[in-house]
């Protein structure tokens, strides 16, 4: 159970070897969380992950194999990683699905099937890895699914679009979900960064309003703290937003091109 | 009487400080009929009895699970008087407050008594519940002949210390875990009047605190002392009780319940708990003139908070944790510690209440043991809280100690073993009993209680 004092005990991570999951797990173990479970798909990054998180105080952390493009093993890793979570500590508090793939190359000049592999990562397999982690929330009755979207989501430049397009459709697959799973006991965050310094950046230009996966991090807890269902990060994104969405087209495409 | 609630209504629950919520598919049974029915369509979350939701933790709760709202398994026999004394039969559901009603007018107590009348038998043999008289007469179970026990496998069993004394001992203190009880039979003591006579003396710090309670014990059936952790040097309040005789009442009537009355407090949006508002509350309640001796109805004495209904609300919505512990006699040292940590604590300790136990019972999950206990109130939601309360346990723990399991909602697995070092031979007697692992709960799952706790 989550304690009183609001910190999850027992936590899954989908995509566990990526940097902002790490951090926040790392902020959730100075705030208490003991146990963990991390799935994803090269088993020596996730092994790697698993003894940092030991190394700065985790009390018990187990790692599965996850592929967010294999659809069809979801509902059964899924089922596996929380009875391994139960066996260690208890049931799963918090699931943080963090997996994510973007594109190489701006569109026009992707290959078709390179587009479709970040479309199913960033959508398909959020959905049902994301539906499966709901499920056994609904039927432990407490839990919260928090999913890692991105601003991309809110407008879509060409040089990720598939990427942005498959966060669109998995924003509005997780407040639909929130709505399904409302009288379980289950919570749903939707987590939207702008532009962090992580593995998944590293070979890009910065972007206005970058952050670290630290803040990333911190903001994330604080969201958890207050009930929010979507947490911007950094805060300031939530005036950008909306901006970012409303604006002319003209004026969005000089924004693009200078990026 | 009908099942009002099919399986299936699906509600969200919380113990009594309104933290760590579960939504599960709650049912009243009406008969134990209704009950074997609805424990034999339990799913693999299994089932919890609960009865009036006061434990202020998990362990009424069960997430995903079946919840059994016991208290329609009520009903109140006639007294029974003997040679021996009086016994009463009542329902495994029915509220101590309702035994009382039946009980006082025809000169009759029951001989344990909680800081609650709103809990269910069930609930306070499940938690092997304590008053102020403990010292005295030990805890709820000392003064219960039998108690018949819906088990998991379908079988319903009357227990007596004599007949399965195992089982009887798991049971008490057994937080549910060992089955449903559905009725149970109780020893009552005569009184004369509905009045307590209370005496009550101000201390300067806690060794006189401390002092003045040990010497309560001696000459008197009920004691018990608030502690001002917010003020300067700790001061403290004792107060001393016993029934009041014919003598100390003459025109007291054993037929007309003195007045109660019944307050109700509104959800707020924030806590009005803070440091400022503890320190005015303990500056008026500490100051305000009380008569060295009074004389006050029983059910106001013993259960002061009854008169404010759902007052843990004043905790807002972030809720309200206490912590309870009873450290062995000869620990004076350890308990001085503790005070003094809890004086500096990452929030502010709004009420704090020091007693002495008597010797514990043999029931391996029972709470009291001989020496003392402390109970404090702080409102949840602090980040730093969980870590400082988990110190604390570890103290507790050091010093031979335990955390009441009835008032928890936060501790580790890890440290239950140490504080209940019987808990091994407990799970014996428990997995024997239910050897699917049907009875668990929130407060079982988080705390690994049971064998099944981590399927
Ligand atoms: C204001 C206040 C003051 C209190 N003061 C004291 C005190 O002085 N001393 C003390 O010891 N406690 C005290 N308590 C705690 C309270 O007495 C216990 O938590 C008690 O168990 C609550 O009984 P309940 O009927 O509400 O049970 P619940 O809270 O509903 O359940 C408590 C436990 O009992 C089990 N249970 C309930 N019914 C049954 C049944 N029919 N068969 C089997 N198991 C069952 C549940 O599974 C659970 O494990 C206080 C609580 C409050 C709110
Ligand atoms: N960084 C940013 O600027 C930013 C901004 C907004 C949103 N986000 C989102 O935040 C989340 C975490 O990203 P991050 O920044 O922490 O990047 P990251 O460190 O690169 O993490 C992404 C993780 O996804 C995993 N992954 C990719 N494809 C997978 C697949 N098919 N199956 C299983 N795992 C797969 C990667 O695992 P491998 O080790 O196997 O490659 C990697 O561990 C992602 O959802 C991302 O879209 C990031």
């Amino acid at each position: 159970m989550t304690s009183p004092l609001g910190h999850p005990r027992t936590v899954l991570i989908l995509g566990g070897g990526s940097d902002i999951a790490f951090a926040i797990a790392r902020a959730l173990i100075a705030r208490g969380t003991g146990a963990f479970v991390l799935a994803g798909r090269h088993p020596d990054v996730i092994e790697a992950r698993a003894a940092a998180l030991r190394a700065a105080g985790a009390t018990a952390v187990e790692v599965a194999a996850f592929d967010a493009e294999q659809i069809d093993a979801h509902e059964a890793i899924v089922a596996q990683a929380f009875q391994r979570a139960r066996a260690i500590s208890g049931d799963v508090d918090l699931a943080l699905i963090a997996f994510g793939l973007i594109d190489e190359a701006s569109v026009l000049d992707e290959t078709p099937a390179a587009a479709g592999h970040v479309a199913m990562v960033n959508f398909a397999g959020a959905v049902s890895s994301g539906l499966a982690v709901a499920q056994q929330l609904s039927a432990q009755g407490h839990g919260t699914l928090v999913v890692l979207s991105s601003l991309a989501g809110q407008r879509s430049r060409p040089s990720i679009l598939p990427y942005g397009a498959a966060k669109a459709g998995l924003d509005a697959f997780t407040s639909g979900l929130e709505e399904a799973l409302r009288g379980s006991g289950v919570r749903v965050v939707s987590v939207r960064p702008g532009w962090v310094r992580t593995r998944m950046t590293a070979n890009r230009r910065s972007a206005p309003f970058a952050t670290s996966p630290e803040r990333v991090a911190s903001d994330v807890l604080r969201g958890l703290d207050r009930g929010d269902r979507v947490v911007w990060t950094p805060r300031l994104l939530r005036l950008v937003a909306p901006i970012l969405r409303l604006m002319p087209r003209g004026v969005f495409r000089l924004l693009a091109r200078s990026r | 009487m009908t099942n009002l609630d099919a399986p299936g209504s699906r509600r969200r629950l919380t113990g009594w400080g309104r933290t760590v919520p579960s939504v599960a598919h709650v049912a009243r049974p009406g008969s134990p009929e209704a009950l074997e029915t609805l424990v034999a369509t339990a799913s693999a979350r299994g089932a919890t009895a609960r009865g009036l939701g006061r434990a202020y933790g998990d362990a009424a709760q069960n997430g995903g699970g079946i919840v059994l709202d016991c208290t329609a398994l009520d009903g109140i026999g006639a007294i029974d008087v003997g040679a021996g004394g009086a016994t009463i039969t009542v329902g495994g559901g029915t509220s101590l407050e309702a035994i009382l009603r039946a009980v006082l007018p025809a000169g009759w107590c029951l001989p344990v008594l909680p800081g609650t009348r709103h809990v269910t038998v069930g609930g306070a043999i499940a938690a092997d519940v304590h008053g102020k008289n403990h010292h005295r007469v030990g805890a709820f179970s000392a003064h219960v002949e039998a108690f018949t026990l819906h088990a998991a496998t379908g079988e319903r069993r009357t227990v007596t210390r004599a007949s399965d004394p195992v089982l009887f001992e798991a049971t008490t203190g057994g937080m549910g875990l060992t089955g449903v009880i559905i009725d149970a039979t109780l020893c009552l003591v005569p009184i004369e009047t509905r009045l307590m006579r209370v005496t009550t003396m101000h201390t300067a710090d806690l060794d006189a605190t401390m002092r003045a309670l040990a010497d309560a014990d001696g000459g008197h059936a009920y004691s018990v002392a608030w502690l001002d952790l917010a003020s300067g040097r700790g001061r403290g309040m004792v107060g001393a009780a016993d029934h009041a005789t014919r003598a100390d009442a003459p025109d007291a009537s054993l037929e007309a319940a003195p007045r109660a009355l019944r307050l109700t407090t509104p959800p707020l949006p924030v806590s009005v708990v803070n440091r400022a508002t503890v320190r005015v509350f303990n500056e008026a309640w500490f100051r305000r003139p009380v008569p060295r001796e009074a004389l006050q109805p029983i059910e106001s004495y013993l259960a002061p908070l009854d008169a404010l209904d759902a007052w843990p609300r004043l905790y807002g919505p972030g809720g309200l944790l206490q912590y309870q512990c009873a450290l062995p006699a000869g620990e004076e040292p350890a308990l001085r510690a503790i005070v003094e940590a809890i004086r500096h604590a990452p929030t502010v300790p709004a009420l704090a209440v020091l007693k002495r136990f008597g010797p514990g019972s043999d029931a391996p999950l029972s709470f009291p043991l001989e020496g003392w206990t402390l109970a404090v109130d702080f409102p949840a939601g602090h980040a730093a809280l969980g870590a400082f309360l988990d110190t604390l346990d570890e103290r507790v723990a050091a010093a031979g100690g335990r955390v009441y399991l009835a008032k928890d909602a936060r501790m580790r697995a890890e440290i239950v073993p140490l504080m209940y070092p019987r808990l091994d031979e407990w799970r014996e007697t428990q997995s024997r009993m239910d050897p699917r692992g049907i009875f668990t709960s929130d407060l079982d799952r988080r705390l690994h209680l049971t064998r099944g706790s981590q399927a």
